[in-house]
């Protein structure tokens, strides 16, 4: 099986994709200004149990069920199955709030003797607040360095391109979470995360062969040559978007739902990934106005890239 | 042309296109041996064990005892495997996983009663063939997702602490000034970590300074005014408090160890985290509740004679004993700090249950000391419970929780002293589950601060299991859907890539053996991207290959093909070893799984597609007279 040999004209379609890009990413910010994040417990803090029965249930009756016993403000609802259930409570105003998760399932076991707890877990306000913190501060984190890494190794039009690309991914995966309301925890930031570092190495490998064909050929405009670079990359990208896909689809299905969100944040951010490189960070060649003389380097030094 | 430069100049020179030295193929079989050797253990599948091990570590398990513990396993009907004495320990391996709980409760009840006493844990055995063992290659450990288990987060509370220290420092100085009659003002001087107490002149102050600078040892000691008084500062001095909470944190780990020991947990991680903070992982616990009381429990003892018409009353309180009023002596004869050796069990005569103390040699001579003179006196036995507790208060306008301990003291027994008192006395008038209680405690150790958890995640036995079991079918899956499109799209090339592609896999669990990482479900979704992800390196180079075909033979195309594409997988695989990095660091558990095995997994397919590929390439191809090649 062979790709067939590809000569799209990318860049002569940059302004549409531009435009996309710019109403995606409105798209996102205004999801995130009106809906915010679900933000799950690592972040706000509180208690979840996962409760095993031997048989179906009805959430709406553990629901009520809890209230009797006087637990306010929870979340009840199936998780996986019709068997399991996820309870969601925030801190209640008396007793121990590390104990919480004990107390409700002594209340649900009182009903339903049978009931196992398959997981159980508290999350100190405080606690809550640093890993939020240190999560936001990982992100931003890896977008300087990658940008620090891409100065040094290529010019700054690459390494502005390449973190306004990540900027571009990291926002949709989040304006999706907030468009669907899909819960956001720490796995998903580790996924978001995940995405940088695959968004990266697209951009990266796109990037070498721009640099290598200003270099080599010597004629054609700036607009031709990235054109020509997206071309001869594709199959590439599209292979390895392809099995990467592949693996997602894998954990998607039979990764079970504690990580679903990690396994569909990434997927998404895969394809978003994918385009991001070839129309966010090449687009940004040609917004910043690249030449051939940025990449021009002494013979010397071109000699030492050569013979790796 | 640079191509041909290129060629020209790499290390085949003088040997065929695309052949490597006899010592390069050996190299990259060394380590993918190396690699299947270190991943070989994960296979084994351990047995379902208990350990036994005296509560004396020095002892050693005697061969009577285990075999007490056998006999009592094939009564009850429980299937073992083998029943094995090692480094002190005994390890009774059992056919089924079922049998575990049932079966630690049978050791325990047949251990009872015994000399010594015995803890008993359950675990996992390891299958390994010994000549494995003896390399060093260990299986991955499972993280408490996999396996099943209670992680906790405590945070110490040292503010408690440290005033604690500060009001008995204020007692201290108070004591010494009445004993010198240097006359002093108001009661209450304690403010933070800052001792200020007034007198009524100058005299009487710099008299003070000289009588207390020897006690306040780590306090910094100056000359202030206090509503116009003359006054002395006692400032705690940064260095001493850090040594406060250090010797505090300790003892709590220390405590905290000998707890989980006796909750019968046979590889828990307890371990400082900051400055206040303490993780407690206990993998394979059913009981997180009980797990917890245990854990967190603050309780002590105290000893103390009764008072008599005479004591004056400065140095007497008042304590309700089963309804009535009583009054002992301030004055500790000693406490539970001073317990060496402490078990529950019963009175021969009333069959109530009871606690058997042993004292450490100050503690017997204290005592010993105290009841002496005092035979026909009573003594007290006083129960102080640290109970932790919450309430949600508005600060600000915003709910907030605030902690505090509540201490309750209770007199369990009152009885008079019949003989001096040595070294080993007992205690009753408890209840069974008190009597349980406080025996674990007195001998595990009082906890110098109080703790409170600021974070639980525990998984149940079932979840975890089902989360090794998804976890395996999303890396076969994603694993054989990979090679199938790899064969398809490059043919001969994709063969090469899923054998570099095995290899890397191979590697990976291999080094994350040896580094001792955890295996996490994030970690095997991170193996399972590493999967996916890992191809790429083989794609860029196959793809240049497929271009450079265009301009140049087959040979030539191979190796411009390798040459070129090795700088770009390094600069894509780099910035994302960064990034794995940055991962890494934002500290929480499952994410750090994720991050390692990204970070390994990236190192590991550099390797596999750069000299795995490039070998299995040349074995294929290297040396032939190739007219055409189909990619």
């Amino acid at each position: 099986m062979k790709l067939p040999e590809f000569n799209f004209d990318f860049m002569g379609r940059r302004k549409l994709a531009g435009g996309l890009s710019i109403g995606l990413i409105a798209l996102s910010l205004g999801a995130l200004a009106v809906n915010g994040l679900n933000f799950g417990l690592d972040f706000t803090g509180g208690t979840l149990v996962e409760v095993g029965f031997p048989e179906g249930v009805d959430p709406e009756e553990i629901r009520s069920q809890l209230d009797d016993a006087g637990f306010v403000n929870g979340v009840v609802q199936h998780f996986g199955s019709q068997t399991e259930v996820l309870i969601r409570m925030p801190p209640q105003a008396y007793g121990d709030p590390a104990g919480l998760g004990d107390r409700i399932l002594d209340t649900i076991r009182q009903q339903a003797p049978g009931a196992a707890m398959r997981q159980s877990n508290f999350v100190g306000p405080v606690v809550g607040e640093e890993l939020a913190e240190s999560a936001g501060l990982a992100i931003l984190t890896a977008l300087a360095v990658v940008m620090l890494y891409i100065l040094f190794r290529f010019t700054k039009q690459f390494s502005v391109g390449a973190v306004v690309a990540l900027a571009h991914d990291v926002t949709l995966v989040l304006g999706l979470f907030s468009l669907l309301q899909w819960t956001f925890d720490l796995a998903v930031v580790a996924a978001v995360l995940a995405v940088v570092g695959y968004s990266l190495n697209d951009t990266i490998v796109v990037s070498d062969r721009i640099r290598e064909n200003f270099r080599t050929l010597r004629k054609g405009a700036p607009f031709d040559v990235i054109n020509r670079s997206l071309n001869q990359t594709l199959g590439r990208t599209l292979v390895t978007s392809m099995t990467t896909l592949f693996v997602l689809l894998a954990l998607l299905i039979a990764g079970g739902e504690g990580i679903r969100g990690f396994a569909a944040a990434l997927t998404f951010g895969v394809v978003i990934g994918t385009y991001s490189s070839i129309y966010i960070a090449a687009n940004m060649l040609l917004v910043m106005n690249i030449s051939r003389e940025d990449l021009v380097v002494p013979e010397k030094e071109d000699a030492k890239e050569s013979y790796p | 042309m640079v191509g041909e430069r290129l060629i020209g100049l790499s290390p085949a020179k003088q040997r065929a296109p695309n052949t490597y030295p006899l010592s390069r193929y050996l190299f990259v079989l060394l380590v993918v041996s190396l690699g299947a050797l270190y991943a070989a253990p994960n296979v084994f599948a351990p047995d379902p064990a208990l350990q036994i091990k005296p509560e004396d570590p020095d002892r050693g398990l005697s061969a009577a005892a285990l075999e007490r513990a056998r006999t009592a396993l094939a009564e009850a009907g429980i299937v073992l495997k083998s029943a094995e004495l090692e480094g002190g320990s005994g390890f009774l391996r059992l056919a089924s996983d079922g049998d575990q709980l049932r079966a630690r409760e049978v050791v325990m009840q047949a251990l009872a009663g015994g000399e010594d006493h015995h803890i008993v844990a359950l675990t996992r055995a390891s299958t390994t063939p010994q000549w494995l063992a003896d390399l060093g290659a260990v299986p991955m450990s499972l993280g408490l997702d996999l396996s099943g288990g209670v992680h906790l987060l405590l945070q110490v509370d040292m503010e408690k602490f440290v005033g604690d220290r500060m009001r008995s420092m204020e007692e201290t100085a108070r004591d010494a000034l009445v004993a010198a009659r240097i006359r002093y003002v108001g009661r209450n001087w304690v403010q933070g970590t800052e001792l200020r107490i007034p007198f009524q002149s100058a005299a009487l102050r710099d008299e003070a300074a000289a009588l207390l600078a020897e006690q306040f040892e780590g306090f910094e000691i100056s000359e202030t005014d206090v509503d116009g008084r003359p006054a002395l500062e006692f400032t705690m001095v940064d260095e001493y408090l850090r040594q406060l909470e250090d010797a505090a944190i300790s003892q709590n780990l220390q405590s905290l160890r000998n707890r989980v020991n006796e909750l019968g947990v046979s590889e828990p991680l307890v371990q400082r985290l900051g400055r206040e903070r303490i993780v407690l992982d206990l993998p394979g616990i059913q009981d997180s509740a009980e797990a917890k009381r245990i854990i967190n429990k603050f309780a002590n003892l105290e000893f103390r004679l009764v008072a008599m018409p005479g004591d004056r009353a400065s140095q007497t309180e008042t304590q309700d004993y089963r309804g009535t009023p009583t009054t002992l002596l301030r004055r500790n004869i000693v406490t539970g700090d001073q317990v060496t050796s402490a078990s529950q069990d019963y009175d021969p005569e009333t069959g109530l249950p009871q606690v058997s103390i042993g004292l450490d040699s100050d503690g017997g001579q204290r005592m010993n000391e105290a009841t002496k003179d005092n035979v026909g006196r009573s003594m007290a036995i006083i129960f102080i419970e640290q109970k932790p507790r919450a309430r949600t208060v508005l600060v600000d306008g915003e709910e907030v929780v605030e902690r505090y301990t509540v201490e309750e003291r209770r007199l369990i027994s009152v009885a008079t002293i019949q003989s001096a008192l040595g070294y080993n006395f007992r205690i009753t008038g408890l209840e069974l589950g008190e009597a349980r209680d406080l025996a674990l405690l007195l001998r595990s150790g009082a906890l110098a601060a109080p703790m409170y958890i600021v974070e639980e995640r525990t998984v149940g036995a079932s979840l975890g299991e089902e989360n090794i079991e998804r976890g395996q079918l999303s890396v076969v899956v994603g694993f054989i859907l990979v090679m199938i499109f790899m064969v398809i799209h490059y043919r001969g090339f994709g063969l090469a890539a899923n054998l570099a592609l095995m290899a890397n896999l191979m590697l990976l669990v291999a080094v994350m053996s040896v580094l001792g990482a955890t295996l996490t479900l994030p970690g095997i979704a991170g193996i399972v991207l590493t999967v996916g992800m890992a191809v790429d390196a083989n794609v860029l180079i196959f793809s240049r290959i497929r271009e450079e075909l265009k301009q140049r033979a087959p040979q030539q195309a191979i190796a411009a093909g390798f040459d070129r594409a090795l700088l770009t997988i390094l600069d894509a695989n780099i910035t994302t070893f960064f990034v794995a990095i940055i991962l890494f660091s934002i500290g929480s558990g499952p994410v750090k799984g994720f991050a390692v095995t990204l970070a390994v997994g990236i190192v590991t397919s550099v390797f596999t597609a750069i000299m795995g590929t490039r070998a299995l390439v040349n074995l294929m191809y290297g040396g032939r007279n190739l007219k055409a090649l189909r990619i």
